[in-house]
């Protein structure tokens, strides 16, 4: 049985990687398990200096999800390399760094540094809904994406994975943008914009009055993404939103998914990833699937 | 190190109607916790309610694994807790938080606590009144409110309960006792949860006294592991912090609440 995965150039064991955000640098979660059990981690959202984030409430719960507005509090990218990345190093696993930043050069400025280390691919954040400058507004517009993409790619030999979000009429258009500046993989989706209110205070509950929703909630409408972009684009996709088990994790390769990331579904179990893992070889076991990349994009539709 | 494991229900008890204490075979948790830290608690095998539920940790039983809890029927995640039955399997990770009640050297420390925000101080009172001076003011709502009581009176070398109402001992606010108290006592450092009213006030007698003043906080949380950064809290420097990686436990001093 084969699960190992070669992603937009980056070698994985398994097609699972933690989403950014919900995983931190990996320390916390190295507690529970070996990290070398996951394909890949892909890191808290990462900027060129370090962000306070949003003022809290960050975090509300929805049925089957949850909404955060974290504002991409993060250390900076030198902290990073610093501080997290020799250690993460020695954890035998593949490391995505996802980059955000405010302005076209800030991005720039972040990926050339990265470009020097030893990571092996990055995430570009063109997508979240949290801060008010930036990411996001790149991230709407075939035009915006082509942009951002193009002059990253510029400095950038590493694998580049562009993030792209799910609030937009349609997610194809973005994905091509991407894929025409050169980008090696699209990921999606990264949170839908949502609000809840405190029907007795009449208040939003987030700080931020709106945040990101996650979580199994919005897994119907990721695999309707996924489908449509890996459609669209020739490049690879990583598909998440949603995903808790081994059966999600099949769900999106079928739908057009090389490889998958785990958010929220971390945060109930913190084994959720590792038995992803599990999940996925005993669906191979069962289908008697040699490879499983011979999966990737296999629905057959009505 | 946090551990994930189902630990067995061995007793539940209701000790008021929205009141439930749960005694749990939690050895490998019970080995390693302080005083202050809390657990997640997961209250379904499905996804909804999604997130796990923080409870600190009422008390242990070091010598036979038990961790107790006390939880107050909030909302829809705690009232499924509290449907559980001797013999269910609890699904749980803790010890959480490394921001724990330090005794340091203290001869002589207060305890200050309001509503349901006594729980995670018996603890510290437990472990404290072993080896030096307890005093503990609890206030209440009203007597119907009231709770560990005796729990407190075992661990304390002097116990004051008061009620917002009167209807029970001494009328008022517990922190006006503690700060009768200081006038004749010395008191080497304060350690307070409660209500935001109660932290703030405690907050502000330490800064007026200049006695240490350890704060438990709560807000809302994703991971209870310090990955999501959710469950930020300002603080004086600048930034954040987060309750359940540099806290619950606070320093009164370093926290804008
Ligand atoms: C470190 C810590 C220790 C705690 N210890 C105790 C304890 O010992 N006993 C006890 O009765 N309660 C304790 N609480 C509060 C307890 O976590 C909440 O009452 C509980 O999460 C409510 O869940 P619910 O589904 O019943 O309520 P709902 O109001 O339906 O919950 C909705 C969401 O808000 C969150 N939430 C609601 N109230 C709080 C709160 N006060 N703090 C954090 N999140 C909240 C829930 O976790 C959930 O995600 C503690 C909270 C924290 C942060
Ligand atoms: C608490 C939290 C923080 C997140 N932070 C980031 C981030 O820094 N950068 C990013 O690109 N996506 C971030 N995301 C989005 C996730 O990486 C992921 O795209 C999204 O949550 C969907 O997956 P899920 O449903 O499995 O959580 C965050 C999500 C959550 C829940
Ligand atoms: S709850 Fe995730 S950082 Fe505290």
């Amino acid at each position: 049985m084969n699960t190992e995965v070669n992603f937009a150039g980056i070698k994985m064991k398994n097609p699972v990687t933690v989403a950014s955000g919900t995983f931190g640098y990996g320390r916390e979660y190295s507690q529970f398990f070996d990290l070398s059990k996951l394909g890949g981690i892909i890191t808290k959202g990462t900027s060129l200096k370090p962000r306070d984030g949003n003022k809290p409430s960050r975090i509300y719960e929805t049925p089957s999800g949850m909404l955060n507005s974290i504002g991409l509090q993060n250390p900076g990218v030198e902290y990073f390399i610093t501080h997290d990345l020799p250690w993460l190093k020695t954890q035998n696993v593949a490391i995505i760094v996802n980059a955000c930043g405010s302005t076209i050069e800030d991005y720039v400025e972040l990926c050339k540094i990265l470009n020097k280390t030893d990571i092996d691919g990055v995430e570009l954040n063109l997508s979240c809904p949290n801060v008010k400058a930036g990411c996001l507004a790149f991230g709407t517009t075939y035009e915006g994406v082509k942009e951002v993409t193009s002059k990253v790619r510029k400095v950038l030999d590493k694998p580049l994975i562009v993030k792209l979000t799910p609030n937009v009429t349609d997610i194809t258009l973005p994905a091509k943008g991407a894929e025409d500046a050169g980008a090696d993989a699209v990921s999606l989706i990264n949170t839908l914009l949502g609000m809840s209110i405190n029907i007795n205070t009449r208040k939003p509950y987030l700080a931020n009055n709106t945040g990101g929703l996650s979580g199994p909630c919005v897994k119907p409408v990721a695999v309707r993404m996924v489908y449509q972009v890996s459609q669209a684009v020739n490049i690879p996709v990583l598909g998440m939103g949603g995903i808790i088990n081994g059966d999600d994790a099949i769900e999106f390769m079928l739908a057009g998914a090389s490889a998958i990331s785990i958010g929220a579904g971390n945060f109930i179990d913190p084994y959720t990833s590792v038995n992803t893992v599990k999940g996925i070889e005993e669906y191979m076991k069962k289908h008697n699937i040699e490879n499983i990349n011979d999966i990737v994009g296999k629905v057959e539709m009505n | 190190m946090p551990v994930q494991l189902h630990a067995k229900l061995i007793k539940k008890e209701q000790l008021k109607p929205d009141i439930f204490k749960f005694s749990m075979s939690a050895r490998e948790i019970v080995d390693i916790a302080k005083p202050g830290q809390f657990i997640e608690i997961r209250v379904t095998e499905g996804i909804d309610p999604f997130l796990r539920r923080p409870i600190s940790i009422y008390n242990m039983d070091k010598e036979n694994g038990i961790l107790e809890i006390i939880f107050r029927v909030q909302g829809r995640g705690t009232e499924i807790l509290s449907r559980k039955k001797e013999e269910d399997l609890i699904d749980i990770v803790g010890p959480l938080g490394y921001g724990t009640f330090k005794l340091e050297e203290y001869k002589n420390i207060a305890i200050l606590g309001g509503g349901i925000g006594v729980f995670p101080l018996y603890e510290l009172a437990k472990n404290a009144s072993k080896k030096i001076t307890v005093n503990t003011y609890l206030g209440f709502r009203n007597k119907e409110a009231v709770l560990l009581e005796d729990e407190f009176k075992e661990v304390s070398n002097k116990l004051v309960i008061t009620t917002d109402d009167g209807s029970y001992k001494v009328h008022g606010f517990a922190i006006n006792e503690l700060k009768k108290d200081l006038k004749e006592n010395k008191i080497d450092a304060i350690f307070a949860c409660g209500p935001l009213p109660l932290l703030k006030a405690a907050q502000n007698l330490a800064k007026e006294t200049n006695i240490p003043c350890q704060i438990s906080l709560e807000e809302k949380m994703g991971c209870g592991l310090g990955v999501c950064l959710g469950c930020a809290v300002e603080v004086v420097t600048g930034g954040y912090e987060h309750v359940c990686k540099q806290g619950p436990v606070f320093d009164s001093n370093k926290v804008i609440i």
